[in-house]
């Protein structure tokens, strides 16, 4: 038996092709203004072909609906750990969207397209200067794709060398899990390197690791747990001496803006996630951007293409360039330049003092929640955090709640679940990132949530286990899905 | 001048905020949570130009815009795998959508399930426009998609060699080496009438319409790389699929596609979404993202990412691949893009394309000097021989407000490739005409 509700609910979510109506349509066309031409051989053409007919009201109410279903940081308190939810600014969509940026093609020649490649040129050198490095391309398409040309600069520079033998890289187990794929794909071994009781690196497993065999050694810093390696230069400096190459995953770089810079730690190549700390919206689940950023003995291996300026004639010039040694193409054109005019526009509004002060924040938010619910959840690694903390719901788990259950729970009270199980080192892991965007007011209220779902935890557990309770959907069954895979719609 | 201090208008706390927070972290200085990084690296300074405002920097900007040539104020008949389509207003209107647009990968489902129906949309439509079984939810391009098609015959077939056709896009060819040879691939380079296979060779890589505009013999390709054991990959444009028969029915076993024509902005060259369908057998190889539909605690329907198992925040190094993106947003642009256009809009846009090119052929290959050095069926995209070097004509062709083709006399002497969409007036074709008849005489 319906009722009107339970018919509106089903309506709202019915699949596109299941409202398709013959004889609607959503848009028009010109008509064909040139001769008609002969049509190719019949056998070469498709009869049928099924896309959904409806009309634009009809579409945008859908899209309209299914976007309310979504929590998004433009909605609600997003402290997604690694993630760096940070708001998104609305100029820069903006700014994106000019004709002069978003209609240019990407096979027009360079004398035509002087104002996007000098915004190019600029964007590496600021983000050059940002990591203390030497050379910048900006082609990777995310922060995995930028790992990935990496690792493929560290296997083109020693091989240039004629040093054949190094097959290994070096992962600490609190990486993310991009980090030894993205090793993988370079064709490297990888091997994994221990943390100590701090959240350190375990140094003197490092030391027994490290050989003539070592290609290169993948870093994120600050780590996973959100702290700062204090011996990070000295192990660059062994690396070093072994002829390694020191990898920095950027992903957590909203800790470091003009606190420091990760090439003059010792790193040789750091990819940025501008979606992450260049505040680019993350689109749910893209596109972001993840430029490599090099020390002077990768620049001649940088992934194709960079933007190089020369003075011509009239001026200074730009130039879409292959550089030396080049690693290759890694993408069909020159990297996601939608979300680099973003990123771009972001480090001109803030500058040198906004930048250090949004990393400042951020620290200082991270530790305030830090300190305010160590009483209450457990704090594997009890020392001053960067711009992430990670607790462990082990305490909760005597009353059988999980940290699933903790962020199932914090949905109810509309804010987005942090990271959960991750690092993988952390058993129960909540890893909390609120970012420099959150007011006092927003961080007291999170805080005044978890303290309340950690007595919860104690008195009605089962409140935890059931929840989320005024979502859409509760929770889903995964095995289900994964057993019996519906991926498609198919015609009932 | 600014004669105030510089406020940043994304950062909420307050000088009198961040002092209560540091007394109740129980430090004196924001400086005390800094000093894990040693004093020597501490604070550098940044050599950044000073912050603008708003204002300031949409003028800035701006002017950097407006030394660019602009397609559409200029004729333009450049392709190559990015392609200026008309964009229907409710693409933009929907993709710009906070919700969609500043949420994060769907890991949490149950505040995640506008971005997974959507995908889940996604994946439906790229199945029933490819004519494949099951589509991912989305890839960073076309060439990396293609790239990892091939790594994924290769795991399929436990086989390390790549065939790819010598009329495949330059740069997706290059993007395969890239990706290819470190892993101990092999690639060998083969024309489309010789395609034969060396032994061990997992796939047969093939683009149609080709590189040049070019629809390949699939049905005979199909035929002698399934003979040898291996998987047909062949990347495609979506938008020709609105007329021309699927690779799938060509029993191909991987299909890629540029999603860019789908409804996403030229943007030079990205964010752009690449396509990926494959055969259902071969689902647990799949690289990307892929959301599925299930039962939630009350046995209603809804919508979760699945096979995460394939995926590098499980399986680390045996991943099936790094990629974590699926370019959802730019993904969702296609999405609205299919549905708005629909199954006769498709097909009205990819017969525009088809009867605007043919006729810019018809009258090319009349003109003196010009001729087609490429025989076959063309879809929106055919190459020009010139009688002056292409670049030379492009430069006379700016002079009179048309971007030219692409020159591509790196691969065919004297050639240009020419493209020709819904966007181009007859009166565009006609000038373009007039204009290359102009320069062909003085050659």
């Amino acid at each position: 038996m319906t009722t009107p509700e339970l018919d509106l609910v089903r309506r709202r979510r019915q699949l596109l092709m299941d409202r398709s109506v013959s004889g609607r349509v959503a848009t028009t066309l010109p008509p064909l203004d040139v001769p008609v031409q002969r049509l190719p051989s019949e056998e070469l053409l498709r009869r049928d072909l099924q896309l959904p007919e409806v009309t634009e009201g009809e579409l945008v109410r859908y899209f309209a609906h299914l976007s309310q279903l979504n929590f998004s940081v433009d909605t609600n308190f997003y402290p997604l750990g690694s993630c760096t939810m940070k708001y998104n600014p609305k100029l820069h969509d903006e700014v994106a969207s000019l004709p002069g940026l978003s209609q240019i093609h990407p096979r027009q020649p360079d004398s035509t397209l002087q104002g996007a490649l000098k915004l190019m040129y600029q964007l590496q050198s600021y983000l050059a200067e940002i990591t203390g490095m030497a050379g910048v391309s900006l082609a990777p398409l995310a922060g995995a794709h930028g790992e990935l040309a990496g690792m493929l600069m560290a296997r083109a520079y020693h091989l240039e060398r004629g040093d054949t033998r190094r097959s290994t890289v070096l992962v600490p187990d609190s990486a993310h899990g991009t980090n030894p794929a993205s090793a993988a794909m370079a064709g490297f071994e990888v091997v994994t390197v221990p943390s100590d009781r701090r959240g350190n690196m375990d140094l003197e497993a490092l030391k027994s690791m490290i050989s003539d065999r070592l290609a290169a050694i993948m870093i994120t810093m600050p780590n996973t747990l959100g702290l700062f390696e204090p011996d990070i230069a000295k192990i660059c400096q062994m690396v070093y001496e072994v002829g390694g190459i020191v990898y920095g995953d950027g992903a957590n770089m909203n800790a470091l803006l003009g606190r420091a810079k990760l090439g003059e730690l010792g790193f040789d190549v750091v990819h940025t996630n501008l979606h992450k700390t260049f505040s680019t919206p993350h689109g749910g689940g893209g596109p972001g951007a993840g430029p490599v950023c090099v020390s002077s003995r990768l620049v001649p291996y940088l992934p194709a293409p960079v933007v190089e300026r020369g003075n011509g004639g009239e001026g200074e010039e730009y130039h879409l360039v292959a550089p030396e040694k080049t690693i290759g193409k890694i993408a069909a054109f020159h990297g996601a330049f939608g979300v680099l005019v973003r990123a771009y526009t972001y480090i001109r509004l803030l500058g040198e003092s906004g930048l250090r002060q949004a990393s400042e924040d951020a620290v200082i938010n991270a530790n305030y929640i830090l300190s305010q619910l160590k009483g209450d959840y457990h704090l594997p690694y009890d020392r001053p955090c960067m711009h992430e903390v990670v607790f462990s719901a082990n305490k909760q788990k005597a009353n059988g709640v999980r940290a699933l259950d903790i962020a199932k729970r914090l949905i109810d009270y509309g804010i987005h679940p942090p990271t959960m199980y991750f690092p993988l080192i952390v058993e129960e892991a909540l890893m909390i990132e609120p970012t420099e965007t959150e007011s006092k007011e927003t961080l007291d209220y999170f805080i005044h949530a978890m303290k309340t779902i950690a007595q919860e935890a104690e008195g009605s557990p089962q409140l935890l286990k059931s929840a989320p309770h005024n979502t859409p959907n509760t929770r889903l069954d995964e095995a289900r899905a994964a057993r019996q895979p519906d991926l498609r719609w198919k015609q009932s | 001048m600014s004669t105030h201090p510089f406020a940043v208008p994304y950062l909420p706390n307050t000088d009198s905020d961040r002092q209560e927070m540091l007394k109740a972290i129980g430090v004196d200085s924001a400086g005390d949570l800094f000093r894990d990084i040693p004093p020597k690296y501490r604070n550098p300074s940044l050599n950044l130009p000073a912050p603008l405002s708003e204002m300031e920097l949409l003028g800035e900007v701006g002017s950097m815009a407006q030394q660019n040539l602009i397609p559409g104020e200029y004729a333009c008949f450049l392709g190559g795998g990015a392609y200026r389509h008309y964009i229907p207003s409710v693409v933009r209107q929907i993709v710009s959508r906070g919700e969609f647009m500043t949420s994060y990968t769907p890991y949490q489902p149950e505040v995640s399930q506008g971005t997974l129906q959507a995908t889940y949309e996604f994946q439906s439509l790229i199945c029933q426009l490819t004519g494949m079984e099951v589509a991912n939810a989305g890839m960073y391009d076309g060439a990396s998609s293609f790239a990892e098609a091939a790594l994924m015959a290769c795991r399929l077939t436990k086989r390390d060699r790549i065939a790819v056709l010598d009329t495949v896009s330059p740069s997706y060819r290059e993007v395969l080496v890239t990706y290819a040879l470190p892993q101990g691939l092999q690639v060998d380079t083969v024309t489309p009438g010789t395609a034969y296979l060396e032994e061990g060779t997992a796939c047969l890589l093939v683009q149609s319409p080709n590189f040049l505009g070019y629809l390949e013999e699939l049905e005979h390709l199909s035929r002698r790389t399934h003979d040898q054991g291996a998987l047909l990959v062949v990347a495609t444009d979506p938008i020709y699929l609105g007329m021309f028969r699927t690779p799938g029915d060509y029993d191909a076993d991987i299909v890629t596609a540029e999603g860019q024509p789908l409804g996403v902005p030229l943007s030079f060259g990205g964010p752009y979404v690449g396509i990926f369908a494959c055969k259902e057998k071969y689902l647990r190889q799949m690289p990307g993202r892929i959301v599925g539909r299930t039962l939630d605690s009350r046995g209603r329907e809804g919508y979760v990412l699945t096979l995460q198992t394939r995926e590098q925040h499980i399986r680390r190094e045996r991943a099936t691949s790094n990629i974590c993106t699926s370019e959802a947003l730019v993904a969702l642009a296609a999405t609205v893009y299919l549905s708005a256009l629909g199954k006769r809009g498709l097909r009205q846009v990819a017969e525009l394309c088809y009867h605007k090119a043919h006729y810019a052929s018809s009258l090319i290959s009349q003109i003196p000097g010009y001729s087609l050095p490429v025989q076959g069926t063309f879809f929106k995209e055919f190459v020009i021989r010139c009688p002056l070097p292409p670049h030379e004509i492009n430069t006379r062709l700016l002079e009179h407000g048309i971007i030219g083709g692409l020159d591509i006399s790196a691969h065919i002497s004297d050639g240009m490739l020419l493209c020709f969409t819904e966007m181009n007036t007859r009166e565009e074709i006609e000038s373009l005409v007039g204009v290359l008849a102009e320069v062909g005489k003085r050659a």
